[in-house]
């Protein structure tokens, strides 16, 4: 907390939403052709963007793959890769050797696969589901809304915690906790007809109101959004 | 039909217990015929602040593990014929109740009485889940203060989860909000919850309201509830209450800071 530890780095955990190259074979010819026929289609979106390498779909496990060439391949193509996921075991020494971090536990949208060799997907979800509570959410009460936004008609009380993938939208006082974007969006938002929260988070960073009043806002019509790493709280309109 | 009610508030010491006395009181001084049972085994109170101690012979554990009948359980009450105890055990512990016991023993009540109050012990643990889950309606006596209400909006997910009603999907219990313990000079000053503090806090009905009064303790150590008390102003907003859960129109009592008239003030209270 003080400032006399040193405040040079920084770990901290945070979640991004990031690319992944879904591979089917390790044919470098082909993934080559077809990725070069995909991204020309919208270079500037992919250009230097950090993918991940799904292994999860890939047809012959007892293929060998050379993960530096592969890795040159995507950089050719203006890809950054970082690591590789659903990666068997036995190639996890390979993996590494290339200076590939093996990720794990990831969560993706599956949508039904094409017959293509390799596809590109984005792992934000572009469908929006909403979950919508007409019930006061109690002290002890927990409320997740999964891939989509929530929708609250009634009081979120001190003690309750009411949770999003997407945006947080509460009718009445907000007097618990608010966590929206919980799976890395940074655009995710929380608003409320009265801002009385104990705990707001945004993406992985959070906001307590300890401070008496605790916000500017507090008791009025407020809406609360990321802004360079901080949680900004503003009344509305 | 009969009805199944819990008296509870996840914190202790907001007056539960008074609160199931007085209103099972209440329901059998208007002809209900009525059952109050002590779900807090190992700390029984129930029936000291009945008045009935010395008459328990055999308890509801005792029904519970079908070592005596519900008949030889059941305390009559002295005053009124149509008031019934069934008291806890004082000797063993709540690792006694099962869903399926508790639901025999109230089974059985409810072929001969119309209103099962359950007194609640404190906290959410199996005592109090045993308490709730039969209910059909729930009355929350909450004191004005914080924790208190924290304590209460916990009990009302309670409720709303882990009671029989919830798990079966049915339709909810129906939930009544009795304000304990009222001091109006000290909500005046600010130091306690307002009425309006509290509704917009716990947003269900308001029952009653009970100003805090020497007579609640005077009247437990007695043996008596204190809506035996005529005279008190506790037991007279317990009468309301009563009278308003059956469903007359009775406004509440008791809100504003008592005036002290001019010999009063002379002469002090």
């Amino acid at each position: 907390m003080s400032k006399q530890h040193s405040t040079l780095v920084e770990l901290k955990g945070s979640a991004f939403t990031l690319p992944v190259i879904h591979l089917r074979t390790f044919d470098l010819v082909g993934i080559k052709t077809e990725l070069n026929e995909r991204l020309s289609q919208s270079v500037s979106f992919f250009a230097h963007a950090p993918v991940v390498i799904d292994l999860g779909e890939l047809k012959d496990t007892t293929l060998s793959c050379d993960f530096t060439k592969l890795k040159q391949l995507l950089r050719d193509v203006k890809l950054i890769p970082i690591g590789v996921y659903q990666c068997p075991e036995i190639l996890h020494p390979e993996a590494i050797k290339a200076e590939l971090a093996i990720l794990k536990n990831g969560v993706s949208n599956k949508k039904n696969g094409s017959n293509t060799k390799s596809t590109i997907k984005q792992t934000s979800t572009n469908k929006v589901q909403v979950k919508i509570i007409d019930k006061p959410v109690r002290s002890g009460q927990q409320i997740y809304a999964p891939n989509g936004d929530l929708v609250i008609l009634s009081p979120v009380n001190a003690g309750a915690e009411v949770i999003a993938d997407g945006n947080i939208y509460i009718y009445a006082p907000l007097r618990g906790r608010a966590l929206a974007g919980v799976m890395g969006d940074t655009t995710a938002r929380i608003f409320t007809l009265s801002m009385e929260a104990q705990l707001i988070s945004i993406a992985g960073h959070y906001r307590l109101f300890d401070e008496d009043p605790p916000v500017k806002v507090y008791t009025n019509s407020a809406q609360a959004y990321l802004e360079d790493k901080h949680i900004i709280v503003t009344q509305i309109p | 039909m009969s009805k199944v009610i819990v008296v509870t508030s996840g914190k202790g010491g907001v007056g539960k217990t008074t609160t199931s006395a007085s209103f099972a009181t209440g329901l059998a001084m208007r002809g209900y015929k009525t059952v109050v049972i002590d779900f807090d085994i190992g700390l029984r109170n129930l029936d000291l602040i009945m008045g009935c101690e010395r008459r328990v012979v055999y308890d509801f554990v005792n029904v519970i593990n079908q070592e005596a009948s519900l008949t030889q359980a059941v305390i009559r009450d002295k005053a009124y014929e149509n008031l019934h105890i069934l008291p806890a055990s004082q000797t063993r512990d709540k690792e006694s109740f099962t869903i399926k016991g508790v639901g025999q023993v109230i089974n059985e009540l409810k072929d001969s009485f119309e209103y099962i109050i359950c007194d609640s012990p404190a906290g959410i643990e199996k005592g109090a889940i045993m308490a709730l889950y039969f209910a059909d309606e729930a009355l929350l006596v909450t004191n004005p203060e914080v924790s208190s209400v924290r304590d209460s909006d916990r009990m009302l997910g309670i409720l709303h989860a882990k009671s029989k009603r919830a798990i079966d999907g049915i339709e909810p219990i129906k939930e009544h909000l009795i304000i304990n313990r009222y001091i109006p000079s000290r909500v005046e000053s600010g130091e306690m919850l307002s009425i309006k503090d509290i509704q917009d806090l716990l947003g269900i009905d308001l029952l009653g309201v009970i100003p805090e009064s020497e007579m609640v303790l005077q009247a437990s150590n007695a043996g008596v509830p204190v809506i035996r008390e005529e005279e008190s102003n506790s037991g007279q907003a317990y009468r309301d209450l009563v009278g308003r859960f059956l469903g007359e129109d009775i406004p509440l009592r008791f809100l504003e800071p008592e005036k002290k008239g001019l010999l009063k003030r002379l002469f002090g209270t």
